[in-house]
């Protein structure tokens, strides 16, 4: 028993662990149940009935089956190449998205730390950073794909999703400069522990989206446009250009596709929650002196889960409300009119700071 | 001829180039129907078809059924009236004499191709005897092969259930005891029926 505590302290071990079970018990199945929510909530949207014809027998579960009926489907298809593509770039393009989307979580706290021991599977100095490197990394998804397909309408999405997520990377960085400046540091712990703090006594906690608001909504947008969804989805255009980059795909590797989407998705839920909405710091719960430890901790990962899954659901929300916009539309609103916005929003907190201090 | 040039009303001015005034009003619209739809999908109107059905009207003209008397025999009179009027020629009839003399004449055959049928009800409005309907209120036939829209004379009574297609069990007043299924019901095109 000791020596197996002993190999579950080494640090490799007890990362890789967390990686598991963070990703294991969260981002997957959220990101798996998102694919069908996504369809049932729209439909509810839409006052439709949404998907609920897959059954075991007389049992449907509200459309629950539809879930390993698509799984089913997708392993079962074939994994077609088109003729003339670049099959190795073809076949490995699916994945960066996906491991750019998984990576996310490496920074993200889901709880507070117990002594040593900290709910997160690593806690870099540049934090966030790294998050703005491996957000970079998702455009080669897009472009690889696009690229290799050997076709127009995915050439086309692929250039359109380099154009705007390069476009829109510029000021996700610089609309999080606020926060950095507010809270003095990159690092994801101490970021979260900065908004735990309190303005008039304990009375309104210092949460990012009070001290940030305008860099809440450039980045949230920033996210958005990132992730390639509605109001931005240009890229996969629906519309003109069928489903854009991953238009030649079939089978797993489509599915990869999407399932990269909703894991994006959810990244962006967890990230604005942890940024911007106190991360996992239940508001005035220091005020309860005697509360225990393991209290604290599952009251932490509630909050933290109720926020995540709430931005998830704004996000799907959003979509199913704002219409898409044109890709030069696109591309205006975030070189005129965010992108200066983004730089006013430093100065002005700049400001603000050296004022208050 | 002057153009006619109609001028579109655009807003325009701070509040749309803002996008989050309309964002809202929008978001507005969806949450609504999101939350009014997640507890009992009350502003749901589809009709979840196999399950549930829409209420056929009366006057809707569905598959045909062959009327009979209150003694239990056809209405029919194999006069050919339906034949003849049938603009897709999907009726087929042969007379034939009844064994019990108050029946005059009476089908040994009556078949509908349902596949050919136009539904157009001229057979029902050519009847003297008001002895084919079209009023079961049954909207759809789906069958997996094409023998089975061959409708004879049996198939198309009025107490036929088309959920018991193949193994209906028919009460016989009207037939000369047949001794067999396909002896008895052979339709238009001598396949028996399935």
């Amino acid at each position: 028993m000791e020596v197996l505590l002993d190999i579950i302290m080494i640090p490799t071990v007890l990362a890789t662990i967390k990686i598991a079970v963070i990703i294991l018990l969260f981002v997957m199945p959220l990101g798996t149940v998102l694919t069908l929510m996504e369809r049932k909530w729209s439909a509810m949207i839409q006052d439709r009935v949404g998907p609920n014809r897959a059954n075991i027998g007389k049992f449907t579960g509200h459309g629950a089956l539809h879930l390993a009926a698509d799984g089913l489907k997708s392993i079962f298809k074939e994994d077609t190449i088109p003729k003339g593509a670049d099959s190795f770039l073809y076949l490995i393009a699916p994945f960066f998205g996906l491991i750019a989307g998984v990576a996310t979580f490496a920074i993200i706290p889901v709880a507070g730390p117990i002594g040593d021991f900290t709910f997160q599977v690593t806690d870099v100095e540049p934090g966030l950073l790294f998050i703005f490197a491996i957000t970079s990394l998702s455009v080669y998804g897009a472009v690889l794909a696009g690229m290799s397909s050997n076709s127009k309408f995915a050439l086309l999405g692929g250039t359109r999703a380099s154009a705007q997520m390069i476009s829109y990377e510029v000021f996700m960085g610089l609309a999080l400069m606020g926060i950095f400046m507010v809270y003095g540091t990159t690092r994801v712990s101490g970021i979260v522990d900065g908004q735990n703090e309190y303005w008039f006594g304990h009375l309104i906690p210092m949460w990012g989206v009070l001290t940030q608001p305008l860099g809440f909504v450039l980045f949230f947008t920033a996210l958005i446009a990132e992730t390639k969804r509605a109001p931005f989805d240009a890229p996969e255009g629906e519309s003109e250009i069928v489903a854009g980059y991953f238009l030649e795909y079939s089978g797993m590797r489509w599915s990869a596709f999407m399932l990269a989407e909703y894991v994006a998705l959810v990244g962006v839920a967890s990230l604005i929650t942890t940024l911007f909405f106190g991360g996992y710091h239940v508001p005035w719960l220091h005020l309860w002196d005697s509360a225990p430890q393991w209290l604290v901790t599952v009251l932490q990962i509630i909050k933290f889960s109720v926020f995540t899954l709430f931005f998830c659901w704004f996000q799907i929300q959003l979509r199913w409300t704002v219409p898409k916009f044109r890709f030069d539309q696109t591309m205006a609103l975030g070189w005129k009119k965010l992108l200066p916005l983004s730089l006013v929003n430093i100065i002005v907190t700049a400001f603000v700071i050296i004022a208050f201090s | 001829m002057e153009l006619k040039v109609k001028k579109v009303q655009r807003l325009d001015g701070t509040r749309e180039a803002l996008y989050f005034p309309a964002i809202f009003v929008g978001l507005s619209l969806t949450v609504k129907h999101f939350w009014r739809n997640l507890f009992g999908s009350k502003d749901v109107v589809t009709v979840n078809y196999p399950e549930e059905k829409r209420h056929v009207a009366a006057r809707y003209r569905g598959r045909h059924r062959l009327t009979r008397l209150e003694n239990g025999f056809l209405s029919c009179v194999a006069c050919y009236m339906c034949e003849t009027i049938c603009p897709s020629q999907c009726i087929h009839i042969e007379a034939g004499e009844h064994p019990d003399l108050s029946v005059e004449k009476y089908p040994t055959v009556f078949d509908i191709d349902e596949l050919r049928c136009v539904f157009c009800g001229l057979c029902v409005e050519a009847c003297p005897k008001d002895a084919i309907r079209m009023d079961t209120g049954v909207i759809s036939m789906a069958y997996t092969s094409r023998q089975t829209f061959d409708f004879t004379r049996d198939l198309l009574r009025d107490n036929y259930d088309p959920k018991a297609h193949s193994n209906t069990k028919y009460e016989d007043h009207d037939l000369p005891s047949p001794t067999s299924q396909s002896e008895a019901l052979p339709n238009s095109k001598g396949v028996p029926a399935s």
